[in-house]
């Protein structure tokens, strides 16, 4: 077996900036910004993550796809640690991620600062036909970050990434 | 008590608060008025299952004897446990369980405002990150109970009798004791007991909006703080730990 000296930190986060989310697989660990760093040591490997959302159910996939993906190399052992200083925001997801997401079929969160709920929400471009003309169907979607929105023009319903 | 033991007893009760309330509103699942309230109900469920995890797992590396945060959760007995008894009272209807969520999302949000500058980094993160969901979480609370109370007479007559009837758990919310006195000195644990003022403020701007009375104070309920709890806790507890307790340590 390679020993994790043979991987360098910068190596070992090119390979795990390739491990896409589970909940929105057009963007990477890396562009939504959950992927901290590494810290390689005789010890082996350790991933830092920053969770999205606390309840997020995809982080223990992603611990398991960082794991694997690693296994691949003969990288061994890892063991993945969940910071939450400073706090996960969506002002770390990059524009390529946003874009990317928007092609998805999600709005992506536009505003930085997520301090009133409602100014936040205000103004949702539907992400199919591009309208401003749009509604809230529900806060609250089918997973801890998205809301429900309907385009009123295109009148195609849509998920939008809360700001957070 | 040392120092860590008052921070072990803390985390708990934060931690609780969070796992208690999160399994309250998990038993709406499938059985909400209709689907984007199941979402949502299930959401903020989600949301405090992840801040008890986060809480309790800090908690077991504080207290130092390998607990991790599964085995606090389903290994403690009632008198073990430390959530506020608001936390763990009935769904009841739609209203009650709008009503108690009000009443704790607005105390969650100043209180994690305040535990955000904590002089322990770890909580103070906690606290940073649990903000941004309490504040949909009250929101939503808030409206629905404006909505309820400016509904039919029916609705109203509910609502104001699900306010009635938790007012008397709300005071405990501010109890300190001696865990909090000791924390206070170090800049750990926030001072609860100042921001029943603003809390009173806030519910009492809610209720108007809502055309409802606010109850007088009178006898208000305690005990959570020395793991006396109301009937509920024993029978949420053997349905929430009944697996680890049948079948130890199960894995799945």
């Amino acid at each position: 077996m390679v020993t994790t000296t043979a991987y360098d930190r910068e190596q070992i986060l090119d390979l795990l900036s390739a491990i896409a989310d589970p909940e929105i697989p057009v963007v990477t660990i890396q562009e939504i910004g959950m992927l901290r760093d590494v810290v390689v040591s005789d010890q082996g490997v350790e991933v830092i993550l920053t969770p999205t959302y606390t309840g997020c159910p995809a982080m223990g996939i992603i611990e398991a796809d960082i794991k694997a993906t690693l296994e691949t190399h003969g990288i061994a052992p890892v063991s993945v640690k969940m910071i939450y200083d400073p706090a996960w925001s969506t002002d770390w997801m990059s524009d390529g991620a946003k874009e990317k997401m928007r092609r998805y079929g999600i709005a992506p969160p536009a505003h930085s600062s997520c301090g009133d709920i409602a100014a936040a929400e205000r103004q949702v471009a539907c992400p199919r036909c591009g309208s401003q003309n749009t509604e809230t169907i529900s806060r609250f979607g089918a997973t801890a970050c998205k809301a429900l929105y309907r385009c009123l023009d295109c009148k195609e319903p849509f998920e939008y990434f809360k700001c957070h | 008590m040392t120092q860590q033991e008052a921070l072990f007893k803390y985390l708990l009760r934060w931690g609780d608060n969070a796992l208690i309330l999160s399994h309250r509103l998990s038993e709406w699942c499938s059985y909400a008025p209709f689907i984007e309230e199941d979402l949502a109900l299930t959401n903020f469920a989600l949301d405090m299952i992840g801040r008890a995890q986060a809480l309790l797992k800090y908690a077991g590396e504080v207290e130092g004897k390998g607990n991790t945060e599964d085995l606090l959760a389903y290994r403690r007995s009632e008198r073990q446990y430390y959530n506020n008894l608001l936390m763990e009272q009935p769904n009841g209807d739609f209203g009650v369980t709008m009503v108690r969520q009000l009443f704790i999302s607005a105390f969650e949000k100043d209180l994690f405002t305040e535990l955000q500058n904590s002089r322990d980094t770890t909580l103070a993160a906690i606290a940073a990150k649990t903000l941004k969901e309490v504040r949909y979480h009250l929101e939503h609370a808030a409206n629905w109970v404006i909505r309820l109370g400016n509904g039919t007479d029916e609705s109203h007559e509910r609502v104001q009798k699900a306010v009635n009837d938790l007012w008397m758990f709300t005071g405990e919310l501010f109890e300190m004791d001696e865990v909090d006195r000791q924390l206070l000195s170090d800049g750990i644990a926030v001072d609860i007991s100042r921001m029943q003022e603003r809390w009173t403020g806030y519910i009492n701007d809610v209720l108007q909006v809502a055309t409802l009375q606010k109850p007088q104070d009178e006898f208000m309920q305690t005990g959570s703080r020395n793991g006396i709890h109301t009937e509920h806790l024993g029978h949420l507890l053997s349905e929430m730990q009944y697996l680890q307790r049948a079948y130890p340590d199960a894995q799945w």
